[in-house]
């Protein structure tokens, strides 16, 4: 949360017309860079991050004082090796770690937004970031990549933008949120907002935290990141610290306190209204309704190669959604690479370590910057 | 191997667009992407194969011939590739109409069931027929639909399809196929090579 961090920070002074209609300027993104731009400014890659992320991609996160969340696939000697490439991440809009969001201070008032915060979208996300790129001074990104709603956000930078990336990298996502992503998105929100703490969205106002209704929030979503398969073989039935039933409603088992541990870190980091603004931004995206229904036209201008990536056991964003957009590319002659790789981490599998995706990923972004440049010679 | 890649390749020209099915770990694609065209994708239904062409930069594509070529738009490609995958099809009838119909030319090779050392096998031993260039064994082979030189010519003929060349290939020599030499170089060689157009 907005905490006192030094956090990288620009402030966008060019009005930015919103999706709900309202106009904003003069907004903060904060930010983060890993590595260094090269004198061509050809190795940039743009890192979008999903619902519960950051701009602290890899090294330690300065608030959590844990790595950081793509540590796997970012850093040095990394599939995304920052002794070779220029990453950036952002922190979104909406988002609680120094981006324009809910708890941004009202200068005016002197207090949080809450929910006088406008509703926003990917595309707003994105046409914020896109801001960012401007203000480094970078004209065209190596690549922009990211998983789940990251893995959404590039999908509308390549249709917004379609001249600005030689390489999107869409992995877990959707072009469309499913009903049932709705569903568990609604779930979330209603827990939040059930919490007598949320005082419709003023708690800061308060000094109060719907800690609860987040925590909760938290903990519905974090079975959707994992497996069936997964939670069995970790947890099954497995009582903890205690040999015996207790016939109560403590956490008798491993599973209901690994969740409650969860949902009690998540709350000491992430803003309850943010989490509202980030699901309804995600609920509210679907690429091919922006254009009138056919996916394939959302990349008709471009000439960025794709590599889409999915995970067996994900059925958050599932294989098949994966395959849509691949169809949708593949109508338009686009160039496109698609695998599905197998875990059965679930959701989570782009976040963890899952070495047949680390090195497939690190292989096909190494092997393409190097024909991309030398085609350039 | 370097033969048909040498084959295939003579039969493409420069800087088209290619579609290799079944392209394995990528060894056409890459041979191909250095001689004749930047421009080729592959599709193949191995996730570890698929992986290995990834690895080494290839746009490849995890999917299968049989459900997966139709998200391809018509003639989307100047040459589509079938090299000695169309055996191992349930439905190798339905492939060669969808390969004919995303590519504007298609090049398809098979192994030749016809090949004397595969009919001598069957003749004199009395077992299925294994040879190098037909590995496995009756019961863990993913050949379901082997065929011979000539059967894929009089395929063609019956389907109306246009052969436009056909060449033989036997150790690594290569010659021409036509009506007049058909049965000879059905028992006289171990691939097929066809180009041809619906």
């Amino acid at each position: 949360m907005n905490k006192n961090i030094d956090t990288k920070k620009i402030i966008i002074s060019n009005p930015l017309k919103l999706d709900c209609g309202k106009e904003i300027n003069n907004f903060p993104i904060a930010y983060e860079t890993y590595g260094e731009l090269n004198s061509e400014k050809s190795n940039a890659i743009l890192v979008f991050h999903a619902l519960t992320g950051d701009q602290y991609v890899s090294g330690k996160n300065p608030i959590t004082n844990k790595d950081g969340w793509w540590s796997y696939v970012v850093g040095e000697n990394k599939p995304i090796d920052t002794n070779k490439f220029f990453v950036i991440c952002a922190n979104v809009m909406g988002g609680c770690m120094g981006s324009y969001g809910p708890s941004t201070i009202n200068e005016s008032t002197g207090k949080q937004i809450g929910t006088d915060f406008p509703i926003i979208t990917i595309n707003d996300m994105v046409n914020a970031q896109y801001e960012l790129i401007k203000y480094l001074e970078i004209e065209k990104l190596f690549a922009v990549v990211g998983g789940s709603m990251g893995g959404m956000q590039v999908l509308q930078f390549v249709a917004n933008f379609p001249d600005k990336a030689k390489l999107a990298i869409p992995i877990a996502c959707t072009s469309s949120h499913s009903a049932q992503n709705i569903a568990f998105n609604e779930l979330g929100r209603q827990a939040i907002m059930a919490d007598s703490k949320w005082e419709n969205g003023f708690y800061s106002n308060y000094k109060l935290n719907p800690d609860k209704g987040l925590a909760v929030a938290r903990m519905a979503a974090h079975i959707t990141y994992l497996s069936e398969k997964g939670l069995q073989e970790k947890f099954g039935r497995k009582l903890q610290d205690r040999d015996s039933l207790r016939y109560g409603f403590e956490a008798d088992f491993q599973i209901e306190s690994y969740l409650r541990y969860q949902g009690s870190v998540f709350v000491d980091r992430f803003d309850a209204n943010s989490y509202l603004y980030i699901t309804r931004a995600m609920d509210y995206f679907d690429l091919s309704k922006q254009y009138k229904g056919n996916l394939s036209d959302a990349f008709k201008e471009t000439k960025t190669k794709f590599f889409v990536i999915s995970f067996t056991s994900d059925w958050l964003y599932p294989t098949s959604e994966n395959r849509e957009i691949v169809i949708a590319l593949n109508s338009i002659g686009a160039d496109v690479g698609f695998v599905e790789i197998e875990s059965d981490k679930g959701h989570d599998s782009f976040l963890l370590d899952v070495p047949s995706f680390l090195k497939t990923l690190g292989d096909y972004i190494n092997s393409t910057y190097k024909v991309i440049n030398e085609r350039r010679i | 191997m370097k033969e048909e890649f040498n084959i295939i390749s003579n039969l493409i020209e420069e800087n088209t667009r290619v579609l290799d099915v079944g392209c394995g770990n990528g060894d056409l694609m890459k041979f191909l992407q250095e001689n004749k065209t930047k421009d080729i994708r592959g599709l193949e239904i191995s996730k570890e194969k698929v992986q290995n062409c990834l690895s080494k930069g290839l746009t490849v594509i995890e999917g299968n011939a049989e459900s997966d070529l139709k998200q391809f738009p018509k003639s989307s490609f100047d040459y589509v590739i079938l090299s000695q995958t169309l055996q191992a099809f349930l439905n190798p009838e339905l492939v060669i109409n969808e390969l004919l119909k995303v590519g504007k030319k298609v090049i398809v090779t098979i192994p030749n069931f016809g090949y004397w050392r595969v009919r001598l096998q069957l003749l004199f031993k009395g077992t299925m027929p294994v040879t190098e260039n037909l590995p496995h064994e009756w019961y863990n082979t993913p050949n379901l639909h082997m065929c011979t030189i000539k059967d894929f010519y009089n395929f063609c003929s019956s389907k109306n399809i246009k052969i436009f060349k056909s060449i033989a290939l036997k150790k690594s020599r290569i010659s021409e196929i036509n009506k007049s030499n058909l049965n000879y170089k059905n028992l006289d060689s171990h691939l097929g090579i066809f180009l041809i157009e619906s």
